[in-house]
């Protein structure tokens, strides 16, 4: 191999793992981000919440979740509680995850909840 | 396509770039003696050089704060007592999921996984706190903080904190109150720098790309006022 072709592959595996970094799962996403508040099981259990004046949802109640729409999850995934009118407790996520991210954390709701709701 | 000679102008030019592109993305070096923490294998839980981590993967193994930029977060006197008598700051650990489990109310801290930090003596703890002092990557991150102290919250504070932006989620105020998966807050004013602290709060991200403290994107005015907050706390004498 010549020299100036091994550069150029060594720069592009450098960029390629640069990129790469901020890919994360939607089920790693929600084991770091989430369980916190929402419990390890999903069920709004979470470590934090002895104190809190309202609860985290339980991602698991199938009838509480059908009344979100994908697009209202996904808005407070990433805006935080208080863009749908519920509470600050519930951080904007927007800093810490793509919109892709989020989009991947919505489908995950959605097998936790084992509910569906596509209304925009 | 020829091969490249590299004793050319342009094989040098794409020589020299290559090695800056390099030490761009390798982990920075950084000033200082660091022999005493070697002596005492700080860096087993800590990054004594950066970048923080870059995927969830390598932050859930992280065992202690990174201290690659201690002397840009932590007030000196403070790391050199707390050194010699230390006192879990974080409840959970460095990275609750590993060190919870479930209860029959709430996931609850599993305590018998956590381990008490080392405790030094008054003369290694001035060495390791001075030392640590000297490692200041992400200056530019505080270079532009100015602290404002009469920018007080007033009785405001804590509805703030607690009920505004919600930081008691995952940060306790007092003993037993609040959230565990952050650090607790009411000790945040002796043990750090207000300038680190404006800068944490404005971009959580900026420091530590994955961390699970998200971004509120407040105001400078409440920053501000946050953070006096929790300078008052820090004058508070607790029963522990």
């Amino acid at each position: 191999m010549n020299n100036c072709c091994f550069i150029i592959i060594l720069i592009m595996t450098s960029l390629l793992q640069i990129s790469s970094a901020s890919a994360e799962s939607a089920k790693d996403n929600y084991r770091t981000y989430c369980m916190q508040c929402h419990g390890m099981a999903g069920q709004g259990m979470g470590l934090n919440i002895q104190d809190m004046s309202v609860q985290p949802r339980d991602h698991t109640d199938t009838k509480a979740m059908s009344t979100r729409t994908d697009s209202e999850l996904f808005k407070v995934i990433k805006e935080g509680g208080l863009a749908i009118s519920k509470s600050s407790l519930m951080p904007p996520w927007a800093d810490t995850l793509t919109d892709n991210e989020i989009d991947d954390l919505v489908k995950h709701l959605r097998k936790l909840c084992q509910c569906d709701n596509q209304t925009k | 396509m020829n091969s490249l000679n590299m004793t050319t102008p342009l094989g040098k030019w794409l020589l020299l770039t290559l090695a800056l592109f390099s030490l761009v993305t390798a982990s920075p070096a950084h000033a200082g003696d660091l022999d005493l923490l070697n002596k005492h294998n700080c860096s087993s839980c800590h990054a004594l050089t950066g970048p923080a981590p870059s995927t969830l993967a390598a932050l859930w193994q992280r065992k202690g704060p990174d201290l690659f930029y201690a002397g840009n977060k932590y007030r000196q006197e403070w790391l050199e007592t707390w050194l010699q008598n230390p006192k879990r700051i974080r409840p959970a650990g460095m990275f609750y999921m590993n060190h919870i489990k479930p209860g029959p109310k709430r996931n609850m801290v599993d305590t018998s996984s956590l381990s008490q930090h080392l405790q030094l003596n008054s003369s290694d703890a001035k060495s390791i706190a001075a030392t640590l002092a000297t490692l200041k990557e992400n200056r530019s991150l505080i270079q532009n903080e100015k602290h404002d102290p009469k920018l007080s919250p007033g009785p405001l504070g804590e509805m703030m904190f607690d009920k505004i932006y919600g930081c008691m989620a995952c940060h306790q105020i007092e003993p037993g109150f609040g959230g565990l998966s952050g650090p607790e807050v009411y000790t945040a004013g002796t043990r750090l720098k207000a300038e680190f602290m404006l800068s944490y709060i404005r971009s959580p991200q900026a420091w530590d790309t994955k961390v699970w403290m998200p971004n509120a994107h407040l105001p400078d005015n409440n920053i501000q006022k946050l953070v006096n907050y929790m300078i008052n706390l820090s004058k508070k004498s607790y029963n522990e």
